[in-house]
């Protein structure tokens, strides 16, 4: 009913809600800021991790995970409230595009949209605000890139800051006690890519057992997958075929046939046709001259045998991402069908040695010296399947920074430092810009100057005092400043050499602002009826 | 009375079933009409204007999209009110003729049913009431006719166009950029179109998403983006001199559309069918090289073996390209889409400068792009942005402002924005009222009233005082005999949308009201609602 006692006909489905002005805005905040304040503990290096258990009734759900990178734990939650829909969406297109940072982006968002309700709450227009914070991001990213410096691709120097980045990364992730170890390790993995950013050439293997300080870093290339039986297990100076191609049975792909015989010769007959052409097929294979043959797809012990008597190694089911870093790293062809003998030079991949080797209990097979020398593989060992998986994820991590850096090539002080450079950014345009939205830009620094705060409250530091010092060092002129987390107090960041990526702070401070002003501009929120579900 | 009787008092039925429809006559139908139709147009009024507000929606499978696009906006409610849809197809019409100005006709359509309301409370009929609106209505378009203004779109590097595309991109959350955003979609506008015929054919512009990196990303390629990549990861990622192979034929054997069966019988045959197949494949090959193509675009997808023989004859490949791409690939590279293999010649090839994949991301996705085409009429805005939400919004944002552009290119009379257009006619209509002797009269006032609350509702969704300023702008376009007097909403010091630059195309005003006032006409002439009472 409406105040003058008119009963408002129902315009919208059944089970289909609205909410308006400030109800519409409570949710947004209140469901963004509880999504931010849910991965908030995890984010510096004293951040904690979450346990996700998948909820309902099968083997699998009961695969727990371990982890404290935010993409992973977002993703996997379940929300409900649009607006906390939309801080998990950005922090995947973060991952997405740079691989790091997704907590923080998640929640800075929070803090800034935390802001902003307190500003709502003195009469503030939503639009106020978003002007504000347009300017304060304009400023703040100004700021940032001013800061940040860069050095030569070639030089020691970019190296040594790929080295800095890398342990900055680590250092909030399980493996931090091993980082200075793991740091080497990407940044090796990384400089062999040559400036392409291309992370299918690096391949993770994991395997449980041993510690993880017994991972490597192995130059060749790891297949996951074992040799034919009867088949020689090393190969020195291999030349190999890669293949797509069906070796099971070879069906005629002409549409419409069928096999309609009227005796038993005919179907002996047929038979014998059917395996003729599957030699026909070994024997154009074997004009190659490969010593060793790789398919994507299952070999059927005939073909599988004439080719081992031919003295060639078999390896089948190789899935199609194995096979395609296989063709990539030894520069061989995928074929897929043997009629050009001749090109057998440009076609087959070349390298020193191919052997089986064991890692822990399983057999694999090494293929060194390759032809193109940027494939390489991390074996990655660990006394559980949920350490590994977490492992996995930070060094997918480092190798994402490591790549974008690559890119990039711009770097910051870490340790708060570029967030406490872009609130006092900020603060100063405050002073200069008239009217309701230099309350939105003081907001927006203040929302900045969060995540150092919440780095050392997650430390169980004192973070009022210590980022109160920050910012009286930082005032004095102490620009490399930033916070050791190591024991709680303010320090050169150039001395104990921690640094970050600009990209990754640049795009979070993007994605975060722009998740804002969409959750900002929001007054009315239309859920439509939930879609029925037949239980058939 | 839904049940009757005849001549010997026995009852006969009217309508069937009648206590499982629900019904509502007279008085009481008009009202629930007008307030449905009323509910939709108060939720979209908090979203006109620069600074209007957002919706957020979320759809029945839970998806989020925040718009502030009128159209977007009721078509995501999901709305079963009947009249109610009235005011969806409503947003949709001007949707779908002018592109812009979708919230401005619900919220217009929304005050004149307000104004039916107390016209129908005041015991006025209300086929008078749609007649004087109808005579009302007539007197606004003629008056705006009589202040617009031609511009000349091409003076001062097209700064016209950037401008009305600008006013059409205020109101988004993209208006941060609007300027960049408003070049890059007059640069696209102008060229795809034909302005010796003044017309565009916006089919040529295609617009791409991916999320990632920041509106500010968003730029504008002279060619055509595809969201595919090579068939087989080693062909060559860029191909200079493209000569194009457009198909339509998958690269398998054939499949006869008849229902066909061929029996093998004995081993003969068998191996007949097998050199059979393997020859098609090798034709398809050599027939697609021989025309002189470098590169094959097809709608269908491939076989293992002949992906490989592409590969082996050094002839890059795509899968899967979509119908409206290859259209839109056909138009640019002046390609003949070749449905046949037999048919391929070398007259048929489309030409563009390079066809390149490019990669964005972590994640490895990669597009393709094809720029430099023969016929350079297609172009690509390739859209970022931080989420999902914000590119979907983005997108929306640059089609109205290409849409905006595409008018004012097929008609260059523009209006003045800021609620200064709506005022003026109002101040028209309210002196011809006067000379209207009939009941309509009341009607006519009422018409110029809702004009008013045009201006009025921007003039609240800026923050100022809606009397107020409605009443000063009203006073001085009376005393200046200024019609471009409007509401100051950027609090630019100004309230001459001259100097504001804000234009609007003739077009879209026009059609806001005559829409507007045909849909009121229209739910005023409903006197009887029947429906299932499940509905």
């Amino acid at each position: 009913m409406d105040i003058v006692g008119n009963v408002l006909p129902q315009v919208l489905k059944d089970e289909a809600t609205e909410d308006k002005g400030e109800m519409a805005r409570l949710q947004s905040f209140v469901g963004a800021i509880a999504v931010a304040d849910l991965v908030k503990t995890t984010l510096g290096p004293k951040g904690m991790d979450k346990i996700l258990k998948p909820t309902g009734p099968g083997q699998e759900m009961t695969h727990i995970t371990v982890t404290n990178d935010g993409a992973t734990i977002l993703k996997s939650m379940y929300v409900e409230n649009p607006a906390a829909k939309i801080l998990i969406e950005i922090s995947k297109t973060q991952d997405e595009e740079v691989g790091d940072g997704t907590t923080t982006v998640a929640v800075l968002a929070g803090e800034l949209l935390r802001e902003g309700e307190k500003l709502i709450q003195k009469r503030i227009h939503p639009q106020h605000v978003i002007a504000g914070w347009r300017i304060a991001r304009d400023v703040a990213l100004k700021r940032l890139r001013d800061i940040s410096s860069e050095n030569d691709i070639e030089s020691q120097e970019f190296h040594n800051d790929l080295v800095k980045i890398a342990r900055t990364t680590l250092s909030s992730k399980l493996i931090t006690q091993d980082r200075d170890y793991f740091a080497d390790l990407c940044v090796k993995a990384v400089l062999r890519l040559k400036g392409s950013s291309n992370l299918d050439y690096i391949q993770i293997i994991k395997l449980p057992g041993g510690t993880i300080r017994d991972s490597y870093l192995d130059d060749g290339f790891i297949l996951k997958k074992q040799i034919t039986i009867g088949c020689k297990r090393r190969i020195e100076n291999a030349k190999i075929l890669v293949a797509n191609t069906a070796m099971d049975y070879d069906k005629i792909k002409i549409y419409g046939t069928k096999v309609k015989v009227n005796s038993m010769d005919k179907v002996a007959e047929i038979e014998a046709a059917e395996k003729e052409k599957m030699k026909h097929k070994v024997d154009k294979i074997l004009k190659y001259q490969p010593t060793v043959f790789v398919n994507r797809q299952l070999i059927y012990n005939y073909p599988e045998q004439l080719l081992a008597d031919s003295g060639i190694t078999v390896i089948e089911h190789a899935d199609f991402e194995g096979m395609e870093r296989v063709a990539a790293a030894t520069g061989a062809e995928i074929l897929s069908t043997f009629d050009a003998p001749e090109r057998r030079d440009s076609v087959l991949g070349h390298c020193d040695l191919i052997e089986e080797i064991m890692i822990g209990e399983e057999k694999m097979i090494k293929f060194t010296g390759c032809k193109k020398n940027e494939a390489c593989t991390i074996v990655l060992r660990g006394s559980s399947i949920h350490i590994l998986d977490e492992v996995d994820r930070s060094i997918h991590d480092v190798l994402c920074v490591l790549t974008t850096t690559v890119k990039n090539r711009r770097v910051v002080w870490g340790g708060g430092n570029s967030e406490m450079q872009m609130a006092a950014a900020c603060e100063e345009e405050a002073k200069k810009v008239q009217g309701k939205q230099a309350l939105a830009i003081e907001a927006y620094a203040r929302a900045l100057r969060q995540i150092p705060t919440i780095i050392c409250d997650n430390g169980g530091y004192d973070s009022a005092e210590l980022i109160q010092n920050f910012n009286v060092e930082l005032q004095k002129g102490n620009l490399t400043f930033g916070l050791n987390m190591n024991d709680g107090t303010i320090g050169d960041m150039q001395e104990l050499g921690v640094k970050e990526c600009m990209r990754v702070k640049e795009q979070a401070v993007m994605a975060a602002s722009e998740a804002a002003e969409l959750i900002m501009r929001v007054d009315d929120i239309v859920k439509c009826a939930p879609r029925k579900r037949d239980r058939a | 009375m839904s049940l009757a009787f005849d001549d010997y008092g026995r009852p006969y039925i009217i309508l069937r079933d009648q206590g499982q429809k629900k019904r509502m006559k007279g008085l009481e139908a008009y009202k629930s009409n007008i307030l449905a139709a009323k509910a939709i147009a108060n939720t979209l009024q908090s979203s006109l204007g620069p600074k209007g507000m957002d919706k957020m929606l979320v759809s029945p499978d839970g998806d989020v999209s925040v718009t502030n696009d009128g159209a977007t906006i009721v078509e995501k409610m999901e709305i079963q009110h009947p009249t109610a849809k009235l005011l969806v197809e409503l947003s949709q019409s001007q949707d779908a003729e002018i592109g812009d100005g979708t919230t401005g006709v619900v919220v217009l359509a929304g005050k004149l049913l307000e104004q039916a309301l107390t016209l129908l409370d005041k015991g006025i009929h209300p086929l008078k009431i749609s007649d004087g609106f109808d005579r009302a209505c007539d007197v606004a378009i003629k008056h705006l006719e009589q202040i617009a203004e031609e511009i000349d779109i091409q003076a001062n590097d097209h700064e016209a166009l950037i401008q009305a595309a600008c006013t059409a991109l205020g109101s988004k959350v993209v208006s941060k950029r609007k300027r960049e955003l408003g070049k890059i979609a007059v640069t696209a506008v102008l060229d795809v179109a034909d302005l010796t015929r003044k017309d565009v054919n916006l089919d040529l512009i295609k617009i791409q998403t991916k999320t990632g990196g920041s509106v500010e990303d968003t730029r504008l390629i002279s060619g055509i983006l595809i969201d595919k990549d090579m068939s087989h990861p080693q062909m060559q990622k860029e191909v200079t001199d493209a000569k194009i192979c457009l198909l339509t034929c998958p690269f398998e054997p054939p499949k006869p559309k008849t229902k066909h069966n061929i029996n093998i019988s004995n081993a003969e045959d068998y191996n007949k069918l097998y050199q059979q197949e393997q020859q098609y494949f090798i034709d398809m090959v050599k027939l697609v090289k021989n025309s002189g193509a470098n590169i094959a675009l097809c709608q269908w997808g491939f076989d293992d073996e002949a992906n490989h023989l592409l590969l082996q004859n050094d002839l890059p490949a795509v899968r899967w390209v979509s119908g409206t791409d290859v259209e839109l690939i056909a138009m640019a590279t002046g390609a003949r889409i070749i449905p046949r293999f037999q048919e391929i010649t070398p007259e048929k090839l489309g030409k563009a400068g390079s066809i390149k994949e490019v990669q964005f991301g972590t994640s490895n996705e990669r597009m393709l792009v094809i720029e430099n085409c023969q016929c350079t009429k297609a172009v690509t805005i390739l859209i970022r942005g931080g989420s999902q939400m914000i590119v979907d919004e983005a997108k929306r944002s640059i089609h109205d402002a290409i849409c905006v552009i595409r008018n004012l290119i097929k008609d260059n009379r523009i209006v003045y924005g800021g609620g200064s257009a709506e005022l003026a006619c109002a101040l028209q209509v309210l002196q011809y009222a006067d000379e209207v002797s009939s009941v309509e009269q009341y009607a006519v006032r009422s018409f110029a009233d809702a004009l008013e609350g045009i201006p009025s509702c921007l003039a609240d969704n800026c923050g100022l005082n809606p009397i107020t300023s409605v009443a000063q702008a009203k006073s001085r376009q009376l005393s200046e005999k200024n019609p471009r007097i409007g509401i100051d909403c950027m609090d630019l010091g100004t309230t001459d949308m001259k100097e504001q630059r804000i234009y609007e195309t003739l077009s879209s005003k026009k059609q806001q009201i005559q829409l507007a006032t045909q849909v009121v006409k229209m739910i005023l002439k409903i006197d009887d609602v029947i429906a299932p009472d499940d509905y």
